[in-house]
């Protein structure tokens, strides 16, 4: 393996066959998500779900289509963390988007 | 998570001279670039999340059938494109330019697909549920505000990415490019993907009318 060029490097990595079961994966967690809407959730619970999910299938895009699992840990230290804290902010305002409802005066 | 060998030029990674990341610069280049995007659809996709949430009158015009089948199956193309994406940047690490081409044309085709699909959904929502940028007939106008800003902005990142892999892949053929060039026009279309994958659940299944 050490006597491999610069080119050659990323291939042994990852095989054709995985990224085709991350496909088959991602495509079981769509069908998930979709039947969650079919059922029809209280709304908060359902967002709850629907994100979890997503994120799942956003951290296996990242790690193996687009192949951050297999680069050096600096790059995703350089890239991630100041993302993820950005998120989370914003995330700070999300409770007062589930009182408002409760807080409208009876009409 | 990396499993690259330590050397000599690896203990001054931070001293100047080497590169710290083991990447080209256009991979890195495109990776500042996917963080800043994905800022700006996550703020978006935040603000459309804020709204629905605290609106229970919050308009639920995709029937289950048809438009959340239909989203379903624009879904899968953008998915199935990003394989034959990963297959094109797979073949091409293998130095068969031919084969890589041929991925490339199948992804191009995948967002294509995804592209007129949406064109479909959106004229569904504009004739025939009268839903406008500024009006629409549950008097909630920042519905179609949103709706029409969020998908709006990804539909352009999908138009952009398949010209963008259309370019590459007329320079594959002639011989041009490297892998590393495939790989970054790779990244670019696996971020789009992963921006629906949170428009989807986010702004129709949130918003889907299921009658039992």
């Amino acid at each position: 393996m050490s006597s491999h060029t610069e080119q050659v490097e990323h291939i042994q990595h990852a095989t054709t066959g995985t990224f085709s079961k991350i496909w088959v994966a991602l495509l079981v967690l769509t069908a998930i998500e979709v039947y969650l809407c079919y059922i029809q959730l209280a709304t908060v619970l359902m967002l709850t779900l629907l994100v979890g999910l997503s994120v799942i299938k956003a951290a296996m895009i990242i790690a193996y289509f687009m192949h951050l699992k297999f680069e050096r840990f600096s790059l995703f230290l350089t890239l991630f963390p100041m993302l993820i804290f950005c998120i989370l902010l914003m995330l700070i305002f999300l409770g007062d988007a589930t009182r408002i409802p409760s807080m409208r005066p009876p009409s | 998570m990396s499993s690259h060998q330590v050397t000599a030029a690896d203990t001054s990674a931070w001293g100047g001279g080497a590169s710290p990341y083991a990447t080209n610069s256009k991979k890195f280049g495109m990776w500042l670039f996917i963080i800043s995007d994905a800022l700006t659809f996550s703020v978006l996709l935040f603000a459309y999340t804020y709204c629905r949430v605290s609106n229970p009158d919050w308009p639920k015009p995709f029937d289950f059938f048809p438009s959340i089948i239909f989203s379903s199956v624009m879904t899968f193309c953008l998915l199935s494109s990003s394989l034959t994406m990963v297959m094109a940047v797979h073949s091409m690490n293998n130095g068969n330019r031919s084969s890589a081409a041929k991925w490339i044309m199948g992804t191009m085709a995948g967002g294509a697909a995804f592209v007129v699909l949406h064109g479909i959904e959106w004229s569904r929502l504009i004739t025939h549920e009268h839903v406008t940028p500024g009006a629409n007939p549950w008097g909630v106008p920042l519905f179609g505000a949103t709706f029409f800003a969020i998908t709006g902005l990804h539909m352009t990142h999908v138009i952009i990415g398949v010209i963008y892999l259309g370019i590459i892949c007329q320079a594959v053929m002639r011989g041009k490019f490297k892998a590393e060039d495939v790989e970054v026009a790779g990244l670019y279309w696996h971020f789009v993907d992963l921006v629906w994958m949170f428009v989807f659940p986010l702004v129709y299944l949130m918003s889907a009318n299921v009658n039992h």
